[in-house]
């Protein structure tokens, strides 16, 4: 997928003036809210589990190459295969020579961001080879032709009309008449259309929640089970995952787990949770007959022993996009990648290139709330705060804001200066605001006073009213104010 | 294909080495892997919530409550036995065709079904036409309501996921209050034509499914529909053989 991050600022206008998606974001935001607060509230660990989440994969981390190569050891010694693969260029061309190697004509998938990534649909495609999406949300979108705007609700964004259009346009093998007003129909209807496509496949590609080093497992989490037909029914079996999923043990997966589907849908655990471990065995009566791992870096390795390694931390469970204002009144579309939301405004710019995606740290209001809830306790906000500031030292922030900070970096080092220059400048606005009490435009500032009014300063400083109060005996009044 | 494996692989050395530069070392000391190692071996657990450490009757209690807050029913029978009946009468009340696909697992093999000869039964793996498939949990978790199935000659993987409906038999004395005990019993038991416990860190049998309830989407405006790929229904067959657990 193109990426189309350097739009934010249009795609977040156009978002704002779609009525349908306005519908499906109000609609869904505060239930996703109200159900993690639910879960978390009935598991009265939760806060320390967040703590040993964090933990585990900070340890894990710091020891990944030896994990990597412990989880590589154990898949291959069960008859499995590990590609590694440092580019998205190589998952592909690793991908497509198995396929290929199996006589593939079709391939079933299961979720997986990664597969969104490394844009594994149109490259298939192209080779002559069919994907085909098996989880309902991934689907339909995929009918639809559009990226997801979601990472664990891939079909956010539609409402049931746009779900009986799609299916009325493209199975029209089915009577035109049938009734699919229920959204039973329409998932009866998804299910009897896609077993026939599982039954036919002779490959399945699924992503990973985790990988599991003591065992050589890869593991996957869904509600509704096509990610089990995926890899169960075809031939082979294609497990992508990137490499920050290793976990070292069993024990690490359980307790990352019992965050995982708190933190996304509210659920006390997923209805499935599959864990898989090399090819089918002697005795086994069924399973795939050749397993592989395709291990992907694609810009990873290089976040390690940068201020954004905390960001590898990261399970996917969409918490952070969940309780996002921004991401709640623009959607994920608007973010023009793969990883929507606070996560993706840390992560698109260190896969794609800052040039690419520059104005995603951007959108946000530093309201903190993503890194409230999110399960591995990764510092969102600060992470964003760096990226803005890497933005600024490429000088890739538009020539006002530059001259701007560059002017008040220049006051800021000189004191005395400093005081009379915003003396002047809040009296000046003071003055000017005086009426209403807040600006809805202001001179050089029209991008920032679009969305909102700045509120009018009363015409002193904050220096002269500290100075001020600490002159009329109060004490030190920013302790005061603490009391 | 790139990302060959054997001697000169350079996709992995690419990665590896771009990981240990970013954390300032080389491969790590030798002293420092057996400490990794020694980690994996020992596998600590984590804390363990404090919501199944029960009495065991109350931990089959909570096993049950669970299963059916996740859409899942329940029969509670008195021994292996009553299982035939059961299942029988499951089918009929939910209107279902007399007909399943069996596991073949030795505890449903010896289970009396010559007592209901209108119930068809074939044993072996799922087919697309089969409606209804009967299968044996390993173990349950109290915890959250949770099967392990994990895959080998007596489970086929494709019960668990093809059949509308899915009927699972489990032992009050296999049901564990956390996810980690359940593992604990994989470790010490699972056997690849040897003696339980001895296939050492190769104990993970191919598939091993957590199922918590029956299949389900929100897919669809955020609003839950079961049935969505996997089975509509779980109907969970409890049998009382733990003295300890009445
Ligand atoms: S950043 Fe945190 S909250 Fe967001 S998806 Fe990742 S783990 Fe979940």
């Amino acid at each position: 997928m193109l990426p189309t991050s350097p739009h934010f600022k249009e795609n977040a206008a156009r978002a704002l003036a779609d009525g349908g998606l306005q519908k499906a974001l109000g609609r869904s935001r505060g239930a996703f809210q109200q159900k993690r607060a639910d879960a978390a509230a009935r598991l009265p660990e939760f806060e320390r589990l967040r703590e040993i989440g964090r933990d585990i994969k900070n340890h894990t981390l710091a020891n990944l190459d030896f994990y990597l190569e412990h989880y590589a050891r154990n898949v291959e010694a069960a008859g499995g295969r590990v590609h590694w693969c440092a580019t998205a260029e190589d998952a592909r061309a690793t991908i497509l020579a198995i396929c290929r190697e199996a006589g593939a004509r079709t391939v079933t998938k299961g979720k997986s961001m990664i597969g969104e990534e490394i844009a594994i649909n149109a490259y298939l495609e192209r080779h002559g080879i069919e994907p085909v999406e098996t989880d309902l949300g991934e689907y339909i979108i995929q009918l639809r032709q559009e990226p997801p705007s979601h990472i664990i609700a891939p079909a956010f964004h539609l409402n049931k009309e746009d779900w009986i259009e799609a299916f009325k346009a493209k199975h029209t093998e089915l009577p035109p008449d049938r009734p699919m007003t229920e959204r039973k129909a329409l998932v009866d209807e998804a299910r009897t259309v896609l077993r026939g496509r599982f039954l036919a496949a002779d490959v399945g590609i699924t992503g990973a929640n985790l990988l599991i080093a003591e065992t050589g497992s890869s593991v996957i989490v869904t509600n509704e089970g096509n990610g089990d037909l995926t890899q169960t029914l075809p031939r082979v079996h294609i497990a992508i995952a990137s490499i920050e999923k290793v976990v070292p043990t069993l024990e690490d997966a359980c307790a990352i787990l019992r965050l995982l589907a708190r933190s996304a849908t509210g659920q006390e655990f997923s209805t499935y949770t599959t864990f898989s471990t090399g090819p089918r065995r002697a005795a086994d009566p069924d399973g795939p007959a050749q397993y592989h791992v395709i291990l992907l870096d694609n810009g990873r390795s290089a976040m390690v022993g940068t201020e954004f390694q905390d960001m590898l931390r990261c399970i996917r469970c969409a918490a952070c996009m969940n309780h996002c204002p921004v991401y709640g009144v623009v959607g994920g579309h608007a973010y023009g990648w793969v990883y929507p939301g606070p996560m993706g405004a840390v992560l698109t710019p260190s896969l794609l290139g800052v040039e690419q995606a520059g104005h995603l740290p951007n959108a946000s209001t530093f309201c903190g709330r993503c890194e409230e809830v999110c399960p591995m306790k990764i510092p969102l906000p600060r992470m964003m705060r760096h990226w803005r500031e890497r933005e600024f030292e490429r000088h890739l922030v538009p020539r006002g804001t530059r001259y701007g900070l560059g002017l008040w970096a220049f006051l800021a080092r000189r004191p005395a200066l400093y005081r009379l220059a915003m003396r002047a400048a809040a009296w000046t606005l003071g003055l000017l605001g005086r009426r209403r009490g807040r600006f809805a435009t202001l001179p050089f500032a029209g991008g920032w006073t679009a969305g909102r009014d700045m509120p009018a300063p009363e015409g002193e400083t904050f220096q002269a009213r500290y100075a001020r109060l600490r002159r009329a005996g109060a004490g030190d009044p920013a302790r005061q104010t603490r009391r | 294909m790139s990302g060959e494996n054997g001697n000169g692989n350079p996709g992995k050395e690419a990665i590896l080495g771009a990981i240990r530069r970013g954390l300032r070392r080389g491969p790590l000391p030798a002293d420092q892997q057996a400490l990794l190692a020694a980690r994996i071996a020992t596998h600590p657990r984590h804390l363990i919530p404090a919501r199944s450490r029960l009495p065991r009757p109350a931990q089959v209690e909570l096993f049950l409550d669970r299963v059916v807050a996740e859409f899942g029913t329940v029969a509670r029978v008195a021994d292996a036995a009553a299982v035939p009946q059961a299942v029988a009468d499951y089918l009929a009340q939910a209107n279902l065709p007399p007909s399943i696909a069996m596991a073949p697992h030795p505890l449903l093999a010896a289970m009396p079904w010559a007592e209901r000869p209108m119930l068809a039964i074939r044993q072996g793996r799922a087919a697309p036409a089969d409606q209804a498939g009967l299968t044996a949990a390993f173990a349950a978790i109290a915890e959250t309501g949770t099967l392990m199935l994990p895959s080998g000659a007596e489970r086929p993987t494709t019960l668990n996921i093809m059949p509308e409906t899915g009927i699972v038999v489990v032992q009050a004395s296999r049901i564990v209050g956390a996810y980690e005990e359940a593992w604990d019993l994989l470790r010490r038991e699972a056997r690849e034509d040897g003696a339980p416990g001895t296939l050492g860190p190769r104990f993970m049998p191919r598939n091993v499914m957590l199922i918590t309830g029956p299949s389900r989407t929100a897919d669809i405006e955020q609003t839950i529909e079961l049935g969505a790929h996997g089975p509509r229904r779980l109907h969970v067959v409890l049998i009382d053989d733990d003295p300890a657990a009445r």
